[in-house]
C-alpha cells in the first residue's frame, strides 16, 4: 500500500515508513517491527526506516461528559465507574504517511 | 498548494519545466534531497473491510442473517452449530461455512445431519477473511437459506481482527476451558454481540466457577448477550435458537 502510494506519486523510494497504531488495535509494535525486517526486502521500502506512533486508547463517558484514556477493554470511567461503549481512539492501524527521496 | 512540482503531500515528485510563477510557495523548496513526506491515511485493514462490506451487502439483498461463530479450538462449535441448524429445522434454513487449516472433518459432521456446507481449508491461516467467505458462499444458494453460520478457524487471537460481513460475532466459551478466557483474549471477547457458555453439562466435573466466568464476562463483553448451554444435550439452546430467531426476523 505504502508502495503504491510512492509509485502513484512518481517516488521510487521509501526512506520512513510510519504506522499509526492504536494500543487497543491487536497489534503489537514489536511484532510490526520483526515484520518489517522481511516484507520490505525486494521493495521500493527495502532501506526504509519503520516508525511507529502508538494511540492511547481513548472512551467518552457519556455521564461526566469527558473523554478518559482507557488502557484495556473495561472501559471502566475513572471518575464515575461507569461502562462505557463508546471507543473514540485506539483501534487504529493506518499507514500515517511515508518519506519518500 | 502546487499540485505539480512536488512541493506538497499527494503531489507528483520530480523535475517538471519551470516555466511559471512558483511566487506563493517559493520558500516550501528546498534542495532536491529533502525528503517529502506524502500522506496516506490508510488502514492496513482496508482491503479486508472493503470486501466484507461487499459481503454484506450481498448477505442483506438476500435477507441472510450471517452470523460468525469464533471460540478456541475444541470448545463445541462444530456441535453447537449443528444443534442450531437441526433444532430450526423447518423454521430457519441454515447453511454452513467452516474453516479449518486441515481436514474437512467439521464439513463432514455438519452433512450428514442435512446442512449445506462449504469447507474452506485455510493451510497454514489461522483466520478466515473476507475474500474467502466470497469465494466459499457462491458455492450455496443463498436464496435457498435464511441464515449463514460461518465457523470461524479455532483461535481467540486472529479472528477478531477480520470482519467477514457478518451481523453477529458470536464467541463461545466451554467451561473445560477456565473462567478467565474472556480475560486472557480480551479483543475476540469484546468484539462479540453474542458469549455462550457451552458444555454447561461438565460444569461440575470441570469444577467451572460459574459466577467468577459470568463477571468476567460481563466485564469484557459489557455489551454482549450472555447464553449458558449444553449444545450436546440441549439444555438452554432455547433461549439461544429464539434469539436468533429473533434477530433474523430483524434482519
Amino acid at each position: 500500500m505504502a508502495v503504491e502510494s510512492a509509485q502513484a506519486a512518481g517516488a521510487d523510494r521509501i526512506s520512513v515508513l510510519r504506522l499509526r497504531v492504536g494500543t487497543l488495535s491487536g497489534a503489537v509494535p514489536e511484532a510490526l517491527e520483526f515484520a518489517w525486517d522481511v516484507v520490505r526486502v525486494g521493495t521500493a521500502a527495502a532501506t526504509a526506516r519503520l516508525e511507529i506512533e502508538s494511540v492511547p486508547a481513548a472512551c467518552w463517558c457519556a455521564t461526566c461528559a469527558a473523554e478518559f484514556e482507557c488502557a484495556d477493554f473495561f472501559y471502566e470511567c475513572p471518575r464515575c465507574h461507569n461502562v462505557s461503549g463508546d471507543l473514540r481512539r485506539g483501534r487504529e492501524l493506518d499507514i500515517a504517511s511515508v518519506e519518500l527521496n | 498548494m502546487c499540485q505539480e512540482c512536488g512541493c506538497n503531500s499527494g503531489a507528483k515528485v520530480g523535475n517538471h519545466p519551470h516555466d511559471h510563477s512558483h511566487e506563493h510557495h517559493k520558500d516550501d523548496h528546498g534542495p532536491a534531497s529533502v525528503p517529502l513526506t506524502l500522506d496516506v491515511n490508510r488502514s492496513l485493514l482496508e482491503k479486508n473491510d472493503g470486501l466484507a462490506a461487499r459481503n454484506r451487502d450481498l448477505f442483506h439483498a438476500k435477507k441472510l442473517l450471517v452470523v460468525n461463530v469464533v471460540s478456541s479450538p475444541g470448545s463445541g462449535k462444530t456441535t453447537f452449530i449443528r444443534e442450531t441448524a437441526v433444532q430450526l429445522a423447518g423454521k430457519l434454513r441454515i447453511g454452513v461455512i467452516v474453516g479449518d487449516l486441515a481436514t474437512d472433518n467439521d464439513a463432514a459432521r455438519l452433512r450428514t445431519a442435512g446442512i449445506p456446507v462449504v469447507q474452506i481449508t485455510t493451510g497454514t491461516m489461522c483466520h478466515l477473511e473476507a475474500n474467502m467467505i466470497a469465494k466459499a458462499a457462491a458455492q450455496l444458494d443463498l436464496d435457498q437459506l435464511d441464515v449463514l453460520v460461518i465457523e470461524n478457524v479455532g483461535n481467540l487471537v486472529c479472528p477478531a481482527d477480520f470482519d467477514l460481513g457478518e451481523d453477529l460475532r458470536v464467541v463461545l466459551l466451554s467451561t473445560t476451558e477456565g473462567e478467565d478466557k474472556p480475560l486472557k483474549y480480551p479483543p475476540m471477547f469484546h468484539s462479540a454481540h453474542v458469549a455462550v457458555i457451552n458444555k454447561c453439562d461438565l460444569a461440575t466435573a470441570a469444577g467451572f466457577n460459574r459466577d467468577l466466568a459470568l463477571a468476567n464476562l460481563k466485564r469484557i463483553s459489557h455489551h454482549a448477550q450472555i447464553f449458558e448451554v449444553s449444545a450436546k444435550t440441549g439444555d438452554g439452546m432455547k433461549a439461544w435458537l429464539d434469539y436468533l430467531e429473533e434477530q433474523r426476523t430483524r434482519s
